[in-house]
């Protein structure tokens, strides 16, 4: 236990001393944030989104950044370029083993999303008066199987991939396709009824879309969950049936 | 006493390559024991296989009396590996790794005062990335060595360092066998097996080729003397070749530039120099050489040392 303890702490501070995840991750989103709620016509309810702000919209797209940002394009990386450096063969001649790396990386992962989607969800309430979820269990279960899927996904690219700069191609290029699915460019409800369906077949429109009803106090239909959980499934077995540790 | 590693007729392969057919070896208690072989002879295989990396295919393998892959978690607690080309995190600074790796052992050597014995204590607060190769490879070191392991296993400890600090690195070997440490060494380069081990098996082509002290390896060689010397004025192939070829106890003449290269027996140098003074040839630069470890490696693995540079 100890062993895990220090290597999520020395994994955390490396995480904050490469700097990328914390920009990307939290930074980018949270600027996209500020910039969106300061543009006047972000704020006027529209017939577009049922009464909604443009604002209340961006905000569950933002979500599913963040939890993207660091699932698919820096675990994998990181975890890639792990193994090419051999450092998780050498953890495996140790008796902490290259496994606790893997469940530290996931844990530092995890935690920064929960405090990033944190840090979304009350600035946007404080700052720019965007109500908090409705349905506040729907969301954070939402929350939950997004991770888990897009987590997957990230393993999935970091046991594919034979080096980290492939998996930091991969995982930015697929980063862009899903979140152009999530609304990033035009929200869901926007595009034409052909891409919708085709978002929300995609794991970022599905979350989006659930995000979006537990804002409004619904509970997402089941659709979207179960697209979650299977992507989840699928790409969590991919991953550990092809992941090597050298 | 029971050898601290034993190995019995370890057999591996990889898909339809073998690259260990037959090594059997046994380490005793406090000995440096080298494994040194051409590249490709299947040294790193064997040991990654006593570090229980690798499952072995047939054959099989006790670490200080333990399965290196059933009786994992026990091993890995009490023997230190250094691998070939491993790294570390960019960003990691150099006291973060070995704090970490000292937690992950029951009873870790002092980390500071590890610093200390390999001269990275003013680099205690530099990222990996900003290190020398001499001071990578003795961090690496370090962390082998954090566990306070009972065996150490080093493969090509040397390779990529400069000369001064490759012999830096030696005397550190020496340091820690002190403390009692029995220390399994992979390397290619003579100087290093001749310098540090006490016995080494020469392997070649996934087969133990020999195994003895570094001059018992030599002697095997048979390679006898080698004579090197210039004679002091213009001289005949064909007078010279007549007139040392024919002595029994040598067997070639080789011209090198101005420089005559006898090889022969333990008697050729007399022979030889008689047969100098009798046509009144002085022999300027003579030079005797005795059959190293690098002549029983090539007669021994029958190649040539090219790999081994």
């Amino acid at each position: 236990m100890i062993a895990l303890r220090r290597l999520t702490a020395v994994e955390f501070r490396l995480f904050l001393r490469e700097k990328v995840g914390p920009i990307f991750g939290l930074g980018f989103p949270l600027v996209l944030l500020i910039i969106f709620g300061n543009i006047p016509f972000f704020n006027q309810p529209g017939d577009t989104y049922g009464g909604l702000t443009v604002l209340d919209v961006y905000v569950p797209i933002l979500i599913a950044f963040v939890i993207t940002m660091l699932a698919i394009n820096f675990l994998p990386a990181t975890l890639a370029g792990y193994r090419e450096k051999g450092i998780l063969r050498r953890l495996g001649t140790t008796p902490a083993g290259p496994v606790r790396v893997l469940a530290a990386q996931l844990l530092v992962n995890v935690a920064v999303i929960a405090v990033a989607v944190a840090v979304l969800l009350l600035v946007g309430r404080f700052g720019f008066d965007v109500t908090l979820p409705r349905q506040f269990g729907a969301f954070l279960l939402t929350a939950v199987l997004t991770t888990t899927a897009m987590i997957a996904i990230g393993l999935f690219i970091a046991a594919a991939a034979p080096t980290g700069r492939i998996a930091n191609a991969a995982g930015a290029t697929l980063f862009y396709v899903l979140m152009t699915f999530a609304g990033l460019w035009i929200p869901i409800q926007a595009m034409p009824a052909v891409l919708q369906h085709i978002s929300r077949a995609t794991p970022l429109g599905a979350a989006v879309t659930a995000f979006q009803a537990a804002g409004e106090g619904r509970w997402p239909s089941a659709v979207q969950l179960v697209t979650l959980v299977a992507y989840a499934v699928a790409a969590g077995a991919a991953a550990a049936r092809m992941f090597r540790w050298e | 006493m029971a050898p601290i590693i034993e190995v019995r007729n370890l057999h591996k392969q990889y898909g339809g390559t073998i690259a260990v057919d037959d090594v059997s070896l046994s380490v005793e208690a406090g000995e440096i024991f080298g494994i040194l072989g051409p590249n490709g002879a299947g040294k790193t295989t064997t040991v990654e296989c006593i570090e229980g990396l690798r499952a072995a295919d047939g054959g099989s393998i006790r670490v200080l009396g333990l399965d290196p892959r059933r009786e994992r978690a026990e091993l890995t607690q009490r023997l230190g590996v250094q691998l070939q080309e491993s790294q570390l995190p960019d960003r990691m600074r150099v006291g973060e790794a070995l704090e970490l790796f000292s937690t992950f052992y029951r009873r870790p050597a002092g980390w500071r005062a590890l610093l200390e014995t390999l001269g990275l204590a003013d680099k205690a607060k530099t990222g990996y990335a900003k290190l020398s190769g001499g001071q990578k490879q003795r961090l690496s070191i370090a962390l082998a060595m954090v566990g306070d392991p009972e065996v150490l296993v080093l493969d090509e400890l040397t390779t990529g360092l400069d000369p001064q600090a490759r012999r830096d690195t030696w005397g550190l070997i020496e340091q820690v066998r002190a403390r009692g440490v029995t220390i399994l060494l992979v390397t290619h380069f003579m100087e290093e097996a001749e310098r540090l081990c006490d016995r080494l098996a020469l392997i070649d082509k996934g087969r133990v080729v020999a195994v003895d002290t570094p001059a018992g390896l030599a002697t095997r060689a048979q390679a006898g003397q080698r004579i090197r010397f210039r004679p002091d004025g213009p001289l005949d192939d064909a007078l010279l070749a007549g007139l040392l070829a024919g002595l029994p106890d040598v067997t070639s003449v080789v011209r090198q530039g101005d420089q005559v290269v006898v090889t022969g027996n333990d008697n050729a140098l007399s022979a030889v120099t008689s047969a100098l003074a009798r046509h009144r040839i002085v022999a300027r630069q003579l030079r005797v050489e005795q059959a190293s470890l690098e002549d029983a490696f090539v007669s021994l693995t029958n190649r040539t040392d090219k790999d081994s540079q």
